[in-house]
């Protein structure tokens, strides 16, 4: 068997361990960038559409203009979008972060309204006969009761992310996506496989997580449950 | 002159409009492989999502199916069939297709919004609106011609739309994969690093998928009966909700494309 045929051999392998071996180190910085740009997105994301959410709550007018934007954003595709700030902010995170941003605004924002209209209105009038203010009735009765809608939105938000960073590889700012790339362009299998499964992994554990978390902080659902 | 200075003097060349790389013929396939893409797979989708909601079986599974697919990037889908089937270009008959890997892909992205809002539309009809059609002596296929279907039109005009924008999306993709399409201009241009390219390339993306969107938010329109009609616009459509969380009008993961 020559080299050349040795090659194809493996670059035809979906999966040739002693790659993954040699390469352990670059999968931790490929896996550490995805994760780092999917908490930035998402959390500056939630800073973004929680204000404006509580505002098109309170001042409906606000609602339909805000989800229009917020919409026609949403539905731009990912590619074109990346590429829309490469004039001025050349190849780098930023690029790649305002459109993860933009994207998440769309979800999170109908979340969190969406949760605070679930409130029903006994409970919030409940509130007022007891002379709670409005920023106190917001935090520690609505926002709790919000919860689930809010977290489901988070959820969904992260999982979209996660996908979208693949994408960004196109811009050298790949994260996992990176391996996809190499994999591609070289004609080898084994880092387009383990990109392809990282990812995926990496969607289901921060959604069984986020689960994890909103279990931890309302631990009045899980004693109802109990009772039903 | 500043950048977009540049960028309107690109659409000002002639040259970057006719031709085998030119704006109208990438256009044309991009259109083409959307088109007959979001075609195929509601010929796929809808009967079944119609058929399981009239019969109210295997809904949990359907909704599950899809969900997977959430977290698979399409991306990542589009690399793994060139992989599979190589960068084939069906001739003859199929040769509308355009590529074959793409259209695989495309339809397998567009395929579980669609199953599952028509499956959740189908179920979301008021059991005594059947009843009572039931009672009025209609046999099961005139119930859901006549009186689910309909009911349950605006939701498989959601999934539709969602499906329509991840495969022009995912579309722009396939030109990395060596596809045509808009996608090109954007692909080719990073590779050279002509950004005055890679941003015409962009807008002219996002114009089209914009257009999509609108396009198909007015047949919904002309199709729902009046008294049924939702808010057609962008972002104001009732999305395929996660099960987890039955209350919340959800909006689904984005297509990754």
């Amino acid at each position: 068997m020559g080299p050349l045929q040795l090659a194809q051999d493996i670059g035809s392998k979906w999966i040739y361990w002693p790659w993954v071996g040699d390469h352990l180190d670059e999968i931790r910085t490929r896996l550490a960038e995805h994760i780092t740009l999917t908490f930035w997105a998402v959390l500056l994301g939630f800073l973004i559409a929680f204000p404006l959410a509580l505002l098109a709550v309170r001042y409906r007018r606000l609602y339909p203009p805000v989800i229009g934007v917020t919409g026609v954003l949403y539905t731009i595709p990912s590619i074109a979008l990346f590429v829309f700030l490469i004039p001025w902010t050349g190849l780098s995170r930023t690029t790649a972060l305002v459109p993860l941003v933009a994207y998440t605004l769309l979800i999170l924002i109908r979340n969190i309204v969406a949760g605070l209209d679930g409130v029903p209105p006994e409970v919030r009038e409940a509130a007022q006969g007891m002379g709670y203010r409005p920023l106190r009735q917001l935090f520690s009765v609505e926002l709790p009761l919000a919860l689930p809608a809010i977290v489901a939105g988070i959820r969904i938000a992260t999982v979209t992310t996660i996908g979208l960073i693949t994408v960004t590889a196109l811009i050298g700012q790949g994260g996992l996506g990176q391996f996809m790339i190499d994999g591609f362009q070289r004609d080898f299998r084994t880092p387009l496989t383990v990109g392809i499964i990282l990812s995926v992994a990496l969607a289901v554990v921060a959604d069984l997580l986020l689960v994890g978390a909103q279990r931890l902080v309302s631990p009045w659902a899980r004693a109802e449950r109990r009772r039903s | 002159m500043g950048f977009l200075g540049d960028v309107v003097n690109w659409f000002g060349d002639g040259s970057h409009w006719s031709g085998n790389d030119g704006v109208i013929h990438r256009l044309t396939e991009h259109v083409q492989i959307s088109v007959v893409s979001i075609v195929a797979a509601a010929l796929i989708a809808l009967p079944i999502g119609f058929l399981i909601g009239h019969v109210r079986k295997g809904g949990i599974a359907t909704v599950n199916i899809s969900n997977i697919g959430r977290a698979l990037p399409s991306f990542a889908l589009l690399i793994l069939m060139v992989q599979i089937f190589g960068l084939g270009e069906p001739s003859g008959v199929f040769s509308f297709i355009g590529s074959f890997p793409t259209f695989v892909v495309l339809v397998a992205i567009a395929i579980p919004p669609m199953l599952t809002n028509t499956y959740i539309g189908m179920v979301g009809v008021d059991p005594e609106v059947r009843e009572a059609a039931r009672g009025m002596g209609m046999s099961g296929r005139q119930l859901l011609r006549g009186v689910e279907a309909p009911i349950a039109l605006p939701l498989v005009w959601a999934g539709i739309r969602t499906g329509a924008i991840a495969v022009v999306a995912t579309a722009t993709l396939a030109a990395y994969t060596g596809w045509g399409g808009l996608g090109r201009f954007i692909i080719d241009g990073l590779s050279t690093q002509d950004y005055v390219q890679v941003f015409a390339g962009a807008l002219l993306v996002a114009l089209l998928a914009i257009v999509f969107e609108f396009g198909l938010a007015g047949l919904q329109h002309l199709t729902v009966s009046r008294g049924l009609r939702v808010r057609a616009r962008p972002g104001g459509r009732v999305e395929d909700a996660v099960p987890e969380v039955a209350p919340t009008p959800a909006v689904p993961a984005r297509p990754t494309g």
